[in-house]
């Protein structure tokens, strides 16, 4: 201790004469902080660096824990620690006395303690719980200081549970007399509605007033705000359009005071803001966008000053205009400045230029046209930077004609590319580009080959995997499928033969399996070669154990003659005791597959990619397992991420204090998109008639380049005559010696001055770039030409399911399907389809029919809209009961008829039949649910069949796709004796699925002093939470467009009468609740949504007596599961 | 918003770094670490924004920079915010710090980080830009010393009397 004491009296005199020092001496020579700055300059090594840091440290929490250092000293030793912690060195000790230094310093060692606090802590750490007082004292303070202080400190964090605490006094600020004060309030405020935006929405009218506020630098603080919210949701703000007009009217005329201006721009970045602001609000909106044509004019008229910050604002315009309701006028002049800044010499404009021509090249593509010359020169320019985004330029304006040109620039570019971002995000576009444009199988497979060896390992893994997946289910055309299938097997066999050790392991995963799969289909090819070309992938060492069982099945699958047979035990032998489990089997696997040539033919069959595989994803048919393991006492079955939670929870002190309002974090639906997902959402549709109009009028500025396209279509056809000059034209180019003779009459060949070599091969490489891009594609009703240009169309997932699937289906899934009908039924079709339908299921489940004469009568089920026969009605009753509660039950002649208790407020509304759930001795589950028209509603009916009253029964749901909230009344309840108790539960979709189950517990103690459980699980089809969608075609084609995740498949059309399409989108319509938009000719689309606003449309084209569906939806997983119940309606009408 | 702000030398030692979304300790050192060396490599004839690694988040952030004889004043942002704009808030960040130390040089930064930090917090709030007026943000700075001046009279270094 007295060693401590010792060091801390030398080090006072140091400490004092820092301070006493004046600000003469700029290096402070004696503080302890200089010495610590020259001792690290002076140090030559990181390991002699960490040392002197350790030992500074050492001797700052020596320090700062001693009772005698002054508040003063411990501000030096916080900007110290500061500067350690910024070296990456942990200072932990220190932040508590940071803390404690924003309590109770004077204003400067306050706000080092603040400053300390805001870069050690971050707003999950439990520490900043302390500080919350302190923030509470320094709002309240008439130091104007003080205040400013801890407004900045909770903007840059504050713990999110603790909100509600500061809330009042924050807000308060927002009429403080000082500007900077509510400036700094109003941003605070904005920081506390990013990290919990519920807990700010009673104050949205004062959002308002800080807009409306005297003072513009309030008012600039307050668009941070409605940028956030209007970019969430651009619909509730529309009435405020107007008012940012007159805003960056006024601001535009230079009515702010001059302060404001920075180098004579008047407040620029209040301008683009306001910019960023009226992009969201026009968007798709012809009204609003009206109002802001003048003022874009103006803008784009005012700022011709040649500053930075002028560009910054023009650039803002352009995206401005380009993003809202399309005006010709406006566009042109916008195109004109997209122009100035690709040809500007400066480079961050030409950039920013290119950045702009790739966002609205896809409405515009003539203006690529216009640029070819700058376009190709900057694939060329030094900066990688500018390459990049123009290779992501031409990635947007790729067709069938340019494709081949356009795939070699972007690997050429791929080839010298060390940064890994840029090579999984380019591998990804250059996949999707050859698998949608591809001309010819040769060139496909060498594309992919580039892309699998240049992506390496570090690409996304779904671009092996839909590459196999093409070439399994191949196209439309068997003998292409095979010419593609061979080709891809010569090229493998020879870069096996080559030197396989340098491909990556991903690539040589892809090649085995191909290999494995179509090797046969090269008759030629001794099965024996392909397996001593596999066999040495596995001797070579850098092959991955991953890759190697990879290789060993595909050995499985080619292994046959003697040959062939003697290499495979070979292997077998060394792999056989490989310390590798999954190595082991394969090896295994292969040494008895390889002898026993019946049975692989039976495990292995050759084309079994084409069979569809029905896959029961939610392993339904395990359920009754499942019930009568939960009727035995078993625990439910927990998500691993909940046992994961649960346990932190028991293991960690609960931080979190009662009471306060809880915020749900916003959760945000992960994209499974690769990178290659267009960054910008096109904000028009591609059929605007001003656009089409312009676009006529702009030629290609370049001579010499082939105009094969115009505005007719492919002109090659319709003048072929012009096409043979063009080609003699290119032809004399390139060889001087005939240079000579082209200078005669120019008439005919204008471009034959003598230009120079490059620029010849620039005019070349032009001409291949922008080929097709003059011609307007042809009006499309989705906005996607281009997928009818596409040569490797995706073979629908596999036949429809015939009638004879019935078969394969588990029990399970009968029950589902039957109760799909049921629902159906109940809602829509008369009670004689319900009962053909149910017939069959009961022929498949002879055990239910066993069952039959018991449940007869056992649970009446009324109906509101039919009236159903009970012996159907109640085998339905019992069908779903077999996944619910398969145990027997005795007094079932008690069981009430609940339908009567259904809530008032729910008749006449479509409800399911009332189903039983579970039960035990004194207590009876059932549960039917209600089709409202925003909302589904669960009812849950709990009958007491003991003779005492059940005093608190609480009942907990439970669903992993489902949110569930309470309606109405708390969930907890009491049951008088034989009487019902009913709780109202609203469902929404969380996580589509085919079907989606509620699991639930009652808990309850009896008077006796036992309490009790029942579990139960409640299944329901996702069509229970369809609704029609009501939209426009145009608004069907911009969201259309915006979706992600889509899914195609065929299906068989519905005959009834004379129009196959309209029968069968009737059916849909009525079986699933769809929504027609339109049906033009042979295709229609149609609309619809899961609660809550979950969109999904459907494009569906009748073609060759099969229909093709199409369905697009935000949502990951909505279109494969809509897709499913739309494939179930069609089957069993 | 503004996601970071980060400042070192032409060697790559950090004179500032300031997080507005919350990295652990590793992740900061690696992210200022991964920045420089991108910048580092950049000439002085190419444009000056980048697109920030995997590690920053992606392709919707941006790293915006200049170049100042010794020193790198980086920005992370995304794309919510104007690339050219915010090329101009660090020359305006610059000019202030020109103003407020008098010829502004690195050693200021490494000695006075404090100060530094205090005329940023003037600048940019919690990621959002707060102000972008020269003489707006030295007025606040020194209101703050006047204030703190009269409370520690003869301690305080008067670096800056304007």
């Amino acid at each position: 201790m007295s060693d401590v004491v010792e060091k801390t009296l030398t080090a006072l005199p140091s400490l004092l004469s820092l301070d006493s020092h004046s600000g003469s001496t700029k290096l402070s020579s004696s503080s302890k902080l200089g010495n610590l700055i020259r001792g690290i300059t002076e140090l030559t090594s990181k390991h002699e660096e960490e040392k002197l840091i350790q030992r500074e440290l050492a001797s700052i929490k020596e320090q700062v824990s001693s009772p005698n250092t002054s508040m003063r000293q411990m501000k030096e030793l916080m900007v110290r620690a500061i500067y350690c912690e910024m070296l990456g060195y942990e200072a932990s000790f220190s932040y508590i006395h940071a803390i404690k230094l924003a309590q109770q310093g004077t204003a400067l060692e306050k706000r080092v303690g603040y400053l300390a606090v805001s870069l050690f802590l971050n707003e999950s750490h439990e520490l900043l719980l302390l500080l919350v007082n302190t923030v509470l004292k320094d709002l309240q303070s008439t130091n104007l200081i003080e205040v400013c202080m801890a407004l900045t400190v909770v903007s840059q964090m504050f713990p999110k549970d603790m909100i509600p605490a500061i809330l009042p006094l924050v807000e308060e600020k927002l009429t403080h007399p000082k500007e900077i004060i509510r400036r700094k309030a109003v941003l605070a405020l904005y920081k506390f509605y990013l990290i919990a935006p519920n807990q700010v929405q009673h104050i949205h009218n004062k959002f308002r007033k800080a807009l409306c506020d005297k003072d513009p630098g309030v008012m600039t603080a307050s668009l941070h705000i409605y940028l956030q919210m209007i970019q969430e949701n651009p619909e509730g703000y529309k009435d405020l359009t107007a008012s940012f007009v007159t805003i960056l009217k006024q601001v535009v005329a230079g009515k702010l005071p001059m302060d404001f201006n920075y180098h004579s721009v008047p407040a620029p970045w209040l301008q683009i803001q306001l910019l960023r602001i009226l992009a969201f609000l026009g968007k798709n909106d012809q009204s609003s966008s009206e109002i802001m044509y003048d003022i874009l004019e103006e803008s784009l008229r005012r700022a011709e000053i040649n500053h930075n910050i002028t560009y910054a604002i023009l650039y803002e315009c352009v995206k401005c205009i380009y993003t809202i309701h399309p005006k010709s006028e406006l566009l042109e002049k916008a195109a004109k400045c997209i122009g100035n800044f690709v040809l500007s010499t400066k480079i961050n404009l030409k950039y920013l230029g290119l950045k702009a021509l790739t966002y609205v090249v896809q409405q515009d593509p003539k203006l690529a046209l216009q640029h070819q010359v700058t376009i190709i020169e900057c694939l060329d320019h030094p900066d990688l930077i500018i390459k990049r985004e123009t290779l992501e330029l031409l990635f947007r304006i790729t067709n069938a004609q340019n494709v081949a040109v356009i795939v070699e620039k972007m690997l050429e570019f791929l080839r010298g590319n060390k940064d890994d971002y840029t090579t999984i995000d380019l591998v990804g576009k250059v996949a999707e580009l050859a698998e949608k444009y591809a001309p010819n199988n040769e060139w496909f497979i060498e594309t992919m080959s580039t892309v699998f060896s240049v992506g390496g390992d570090t690409m996304q893994p779904d671009i092996p995997n839909s590459f196999l997946k093409l070439l399994s289910e191949g196209f439309d055309s068997v003998e292409e499928d095979r010419k593609l299938k061979l080709f891809a097997v010569d090229s493998y066999v020879s870069l096996l033969q080559g030197e396989p050790g340098k491909l990556p392991q991903r690539f040589l995963q892809v090649i085995s399996w191909v290999l494995g799969e179509y090797s046969y289909l090269r008759g030629e090819l001794d099965a024996a070669t392909v397996l001593r070309l596999l066999a040495k992938l596995l001797d070579t060492k850098s092959t991955s154990s991953e890759t190697k069982s990879w290789v060993l099945m595909a050995m499985t699958k080619v292994c046959e003659g003697g040959v062939g047979v003697s290499v495979a035990q070979e292997v077998c032998e060394t792999y056989s005791s490989s310390l590798d489990t999954a190595l082991r089997q394969r090896a295994q696997e292969l040494q008895h597959l390889s002898q026993d040539r019946d049975l692989r033919a039976k495990v292995l069959p050759r084309e079994a990619g084409s069979e569809p595989l029905e896959v029961d994803s939610s392993l339904s048919f395990l359920d009754g397992f499942v019930s009568e393991a939960l009727a035995a006492g078993a625990a439910p079955y927990k998500p691993h991420h909940q046992r994961q939670e649960e346990l932190a929870q028991a293991k960690a002190l609960s931080m979190e204090p009662y009471g306060l309002p809880i915020s749900m974090s916003s959760c945000s639906i992960a994209d499974r998109q690769s990178p290659t997902l267009l960054s910008v959402s096109s904000g028009l549709s591609g059929d605007s008639p001003s656009l089409s109009q312009k676009g006529g009028s702009t030629t290609p500025k370049l001579d010499g380049v082939k105009r094969v396209w115009g505005r007719q279509g492919y002109l090659v056809q319709t003048e072929p005559v012009e096409e043979s000059d063009l080609v003699e034209v290119t032809g004399p180019l390139q060889s001087p010696n005939q240079q000579a003779g082209a200078d005669g009459p120019p008439s005919q060949t204008p471009t034959l001055k003598p230009t120079p070599q490059p620029e010849q091969e620039k005019q070349q490489l032009a001409s291949s770039l922008f080929v097709g891009l003059g011609s307007q594609s042809s009006l499309c009703l989705m906005g996607k030409p281009e997928a009818t240009t596409q040569r490797f169309r995706r073979k629908a997932k596999g036949p429809v399911l015939s009638s004879s699937t019935g078969e394969q289906i588990s029990n399970s899934s009968v029950s589902a399907s039957s109760m799909a009908n049921n629902l159906l039924c109940n809602d829509l079709l008369d009670s004689n389809i319900t009962s053909e339908t149910a017939a069959p299921s009961l022929e498949q489940t002879p055990q239910l029919s066993r069952d039959l004469p018991a449940a007869n009568g056992a649970c009446a089920v009324e109906s509101t809209d039919r009236d159903v026969k009970e012996n159907s009605a109640s085998l339905i009753g019992d069908n779903r009961l077999v996944a619910a509660d398969p145990a027997p039950r005795g007094d079932r002649g008690k069981l009430k008829d609940f339908s009567a208790h259904l809530p008032a407020e729910f008749s006449g509304l479509c409800h399911s039949d009332i189903s039983p759930l579970a039960s035990n001795q004194s207590l009876d589950v059932s549960a039917c649910h209600v089709q409202k028209e925003d909302s589904l509603v669960l009812v849950v009916f709990m009958y007491n069949s003991s003779d005492d009253a059940i005093p608190h029964i609480l009942l907990e749901l439970r669903s992993d796709e489902l949110e569930v909230s309470c309606e109405g009344d708390s969930p907890v309840e009491e049951a008088r004796s034989r009487s019902v108790a009913v709780c109202q539960y609203s469902l929404t979709v969380k996580k589509p699925s085919v079907h989606v189950e509620v699991a639930g517990t009652v808990s309850y103690q009896l008077p006796v002093g036992t309490s009790q459980s029942v579990q139960f699980s409640y299944k329901l089809p996702l069509t229970s939470f369809i609704r029609p969608l009501t939209v426009s075609t145009e608004e069907y084609g911009t969201m259309w467009l915006d979706f992600s995740h889509d899914t195609k498949q065929k299906l068989t059309p519905i005959c009834l009468g004379q129009e196959p399409l309209m029968d069968t989108l009737n059916v849909l319509k009525k079986k699933l609740k769809l929504h027609v938009v339109e049906i033009i000719g042979m295709e229609g689309i149609v609309a619809c949504r899961v609660l809550r606003d979950q969109p999904c449309l459907m494009h569906c084209r009748l073609h060759a007596g099969a229909l093709s569906v199409w369905l697009r939806s935000p949502v990951p997983d909505l279109p494969d599961c809509l897709m499913y119940h739309c494939q179930r309606a069609l089957q069993e009408h | 918003m503004i996601k970071a702000i980060l400042i070192f030398n032409n060697h790559g030692k950090p004179r500032l770094s300031k997080f507005y979304e919350h990295y652990n300790e590793d992740t900061e050192q690696q992210i200022i670490r991964e920045t420089f060396h991108l910048v580092s490599k950049r000439d002085e004839n190419v444009c000056n924004f980048l697109e920030g690694g995997m590690l920053i988040g992606g392709s919707d952030y941006r790293l915006i920079y200049r170049h100042y004889a010794t020193l790198y004043f980086v920005f992370c942002v995304d794309s919510s915010e104007s690339e050219l704009g915010i090329l101009d808030l660090i020359q305006v960040f610059v000019e202030t710090l020109d103003k407020c130390f008098e010829n502004v040089c690195e050693l200021d930064l490494i000695f006075h980080v404090d100060k530094v930090h205090n005329i940023l917090a003037e600048m940019v709030m919690g990621g959002m830009v707060l102000e972008t007026n020269m003489n707006e943000i030295i007025t606040q700075v020194d209101s703050q010393n006047k204030m703190e001046k009269s409370e520690t009279f003869i301690f305080q270094s008067t670096r800056q009397d304007r």
